[in-house]
Formats: C-alpha cells, sequence, structure tokens
C-alpha cells in the first residue's frame, strides 16, 4: 500500500522537515557576516573570500541535516570553510609549506621597540598604538604562515574559543594554544617589522 | 634567581586569555602591582588585540549577501 497517498502523519513529518530546514537556513544566513569576517583573513583576497563563504553555504544547506541542533552553528560553518580552504590550497600548492621561524621576538618587542621611538619619557599605551596603520595591520596579518594564521584569526578574530578552534582545525588544543601563541608573537614581530627605524 | 619581568612576559598571553591556574594569575598579579613597566605592556596586549580585531574587520559586499539569500530552499517547494 505505499504507493497510497501520504497519511496525515506523513505530511506533518514533512511539513516539520521543511520548518526546521528553514530556520536552519535563517539561521546559518544571520551568521553570515561573522563567518565572512574570518573568511577574510584565512583567505588571501577578497574574491578567494567570496567564492569560499558561497561554497561554504551551498554545502551547509546541502548537508543541512548532518548539523545537530542546540550545538554552535557558527563553528560548523566554519569548520566546512576551513576544509574548503585547506583543499584549496593543497590543489594551489602541492608542496607543503615549511616555514621557518627565526629569531622569534618576545611578546614584549612590539611594544619596546614602539616606546622607544616616541620622544616623551612617559607615553601612554594608546600613544603607542596609534603609530600602527590600518593597512600595516593588515599586512603584518597576511604575512603569518597559514598553520599559525589559521589559529590566530579563529581565536582573535572570529572569538572562538580554544575547543571549538581545535574541533574546526581537526587539531588537538594543545596545539591550537602553542600556535596561538607563537602566531600572536609571530604577528608583532611582523608588525614591528613593519614600523619605520 | 628569578627575571620576574621575564617571567611575566611568559605569563603575559595565557593571562590575558584567562588559561592560567589561580597560583600563577595570583603570581602575574603580584608582579604587576608592583612593576608598571610589565603592567604597561599587558595593557598595550590587550589593547592591541582588540585594535587588531577591528583593523582586519572588512564587512561582507551587499552583493555577496544577496547571492547567499538566493541559496534559500523556496518556501513552497
Amino acid at each position: 500500500m505505499s504507493e497510497s497517498t501520504p497519511t496525515a502523519a506523513d505530511t506533518r513529518r514533512l511539513a516539520q522537515e521543511a520548518r526546521a530546514r528553514v530556520r536552519f537556513e535563517e539561521e546559518a544566513l544571520e551568521l553570515s557576516d561573522q563567518v565572512y569576517r574570518v573568511a577574510r583573513r584565512l583567505a588571501g583576497s577578497r574574491e578567494e573570500a567570496e567564492d569560499l563563504v558561497q561554497q561554504t553555504y551551498e554545502r551547509a544547506f546541502r548537508s543541512w541535516k548532518q548539523f545537530t541542533p542546540g550545538t554552535n552553528l557558527r563553528a560548523w560553518l566554519l569548520r566546512i570553510l576551513t576544509n574548503l580552504n585547506i583543499d584549496r590550497g593543497r590543489r594551489q600548492q602541492r608542496t607543503p609549506q615549511t616555514t621557518p621561524i627565526d629569531s622569534e621576538a618576545g611578546d614584549y618587542f612590539l611594544y619596546n621597540k614602539l616606546e622607544a621611538q616616541l620622544p616623551e619619557e612617559n607615553p601612554d599605551e594608546e600613544r603607542v598604538l596609534e603609530r600602527l596603520s590600518q593597512d600595516s595591520i593588515v599586512d603584518a596579518l597576511a604575512e603569518v604562515p597559514h598553520d599559525f594564521r589559521d589559529v590566530l584569526v579563529l581565536v582573535d578574530i572570529g572569538e572562538f574559543s580554544y575547543a571549538d578552534a581545535a574541533q574546526i582545525l581537526d587539531i588537538p588544543m594543545g596545539t591550537v594554544m602553542s600556535r596561538l601563541h607563537r602566531g600572536r608573537r609571530i604577528l608583532k614581530k611582523n608588525l614591528a617589522d613593519g614600523v619605520p627605524a | 634567581m628569578i627575571d620576574w619581568c621575564d617571567k611575566c612576559e611568559e605569563l603575559m598571553q595565557p593571562y590575558l586569555d584567562g588559561s592560567l591556574s589561580d597560583a600563577q594569575v595570583a603570581e602575574a598579579q603580584h608582579h604587576l602591582e608592583l612593576c608598571s613597566w610589565c603592567a604597561k605592556r599587558y595593557h598595550f596586549e590587550e589593547r592591541l588585540r582588540h585594535y587588531v580585531r577591528v583593523a582586519v574587520s572588512e564587512p561582507m559586499s551587499a552583493e555577496l549577501k544577496a547571492r547567499l539569500a538566493a541559496l534559500r530552499t523556496p518556501l513552497d517547494a
């Protein structure tokens, strides 16, 4: 009797599913600004970031049933996005990226350098900060090697927890913490290098 | 002999992330109360993180937003 008209229960189930799907899509779209903000800094260019976000939403809407309601949707979307980004990176660049990081500076290095350049005896942090232009920050971040930048962008720009970042990138939490700490130091070293002497 | 400023520099990131043990937090705070040199650098780091986040934030284009909205399943499907 399976070819008979759908039962009331079937109709109800289908209507429920349609509603759940609409809700999922709305919730995902509400997060798109935040997803883009992170994507923009994971990708090398605006075009690349836009492609990545679009592909992410296409994939998310196709596989919406795999999302567990009540869990972190933003992290789920970013997981799709970082996987797409990694696939793309591997296609473009087959040789693994080896990045020797020479003479890593300590955490006070940037402040010390900026402060030394100000004429006053005792400058406040605000004045020191103003020495950095928006462009120099964007460039300094773009020059942080991928592995470190991914973590830095997720935690410091996307404001994800260590645990979420670990899940998104599929790496242990200890690795998130060590890459984050080194990534921040590399960023500050890049910023310091960009400041004219 | 421990160089407390070196130690404070090492503790700065986990301190600001809130990932230190209570004992380590107390240790860092004790030094920061005595040492304005380190306190200034902690404060700078805190402000820098915010400054970086704002500086690298680029809004999504209206065009992409429209493209994403168009991906939705039509309501009458």
